[in-house]
């Protein structure tokens, strides 16, 4: 497959799926990945050796797939960087707050019918969407 | 946690890492392309969360089914939908739609040594700890 289908969509997120499976088993945690980066960030953190091993995982395995596989070293950042040092304070700020992101509340969370995860998926996908909406307004 | 965890562990983020790359997620052009419902839509964030979901969903039910005495799942707890849970999934979901990065995908790029994720990441962190310092949002 020499061009991105959704199939590749599909693989990625079973992938992920799976990593997020073996994760929780290994460590008896939830393993989303604002929880397992910002408890690096506390001094008090009993567990920080998986953590940093999982992610340390997180960059290689990507790393491997940007060198072997032109489909994922596929790049097109979208934003200035003001904006998207912003963007970041914004979403460490926030995921903390809220608990989680994309994978604690999306995936692990969604996947086990957790109604709190549930809310705060849909929550931050429509300000997510409302925000690009403004966004395109104003840059137009 | 021996040796055999260690090594299970960083296959995890590995397999983590290749499902994101693969997937397109990386792409910040593909993440927003999703977000953009009135413009030109990208449907692939929405296949790479059904295969996601599907998968642990699935995996978990499973588990939980048939116990293990050397697997130690995390308890099923029902945390309230707060002030906290709402503020901080909206606030998210700005920074989410701002700059077309989560976490995962913004710490993934790293491994490519990307001017966005080399920024995006410190500044989350600052994010975090700000969060976890003042807040006490470490649940």
């Amino acid at each position: 497959m020499s061009h991105y289908t959704l199939l590749h969509a599909l693989i990625g997120g079973i992938l992920i799926g799976l990593a997020s499976l073996l994760a929780t088993v290994l460590s008896g945690k939830v393993p989303g990945i604002s929880g397992v980066f910002g408890r690096l960030l506390v001094s008090t953190t009993p567990d920080k050796t998986w953590r940093a091993i999982f992610l340390l995982g997180l960059i290689a395995g990507a790393a491997v797939s940007f060198a072997f596989w032109p489909i994922a070293a596929l790049y097109r950042p979208m934003r200035p960087l003001v904006i998207t040092a912003i963007a970041g304070l914004l979403v460490g700020f926030g995921t903390r707050l809220g608990g989680g992101c994309t994978s604690g509340h999306g995936v692990c969370g969604v996947g086990t019918a957790d109604r709190t995860s549930t809310v705060a998926t849909f929550i931050f996908v429509g300000v997510a969407m409302l925000t690009v909406f403004i966004y395109n307004y104003a840059t137009r | 946690m021996n040796f055999t965890k260690q090594f299970l562990i960083l296959v995890a983020g590995g397999l983590f890492g290749i499902g994101l790359a693969v997937s397109g997620m990386t792409d910040p052009a593909r993440v927003i392309g999703f977000l953009d419902i009135f413009g030109r839509w990208d449907p692939a964030l929405l296949f790479v969360m059904m295969g996601a979901v599907a998968t642990y969903g699935i995996g978990m039910v499973i588990l939980r089914r048939f116990p293990n005495r050397q697997i130690h799942l995390p308890p099923i707890t029902a945390s309230p939908i707060d002030w906290r849970l709402v503020t901080g999934a909206t606030i998210f979901g700005i920074g989410w739609g701002l700059g077309g990065f989560c976490p995962g995908p913004s710490i993934a790029n790293l491994g490519a040594l990307r001017m966005e994720s080399l920024l995006f990441v410190p500044a989350m962190a600052v994010g975090m700890w700000t969060a976890q310092r003042f807040l006490r949002a470490d649940r």
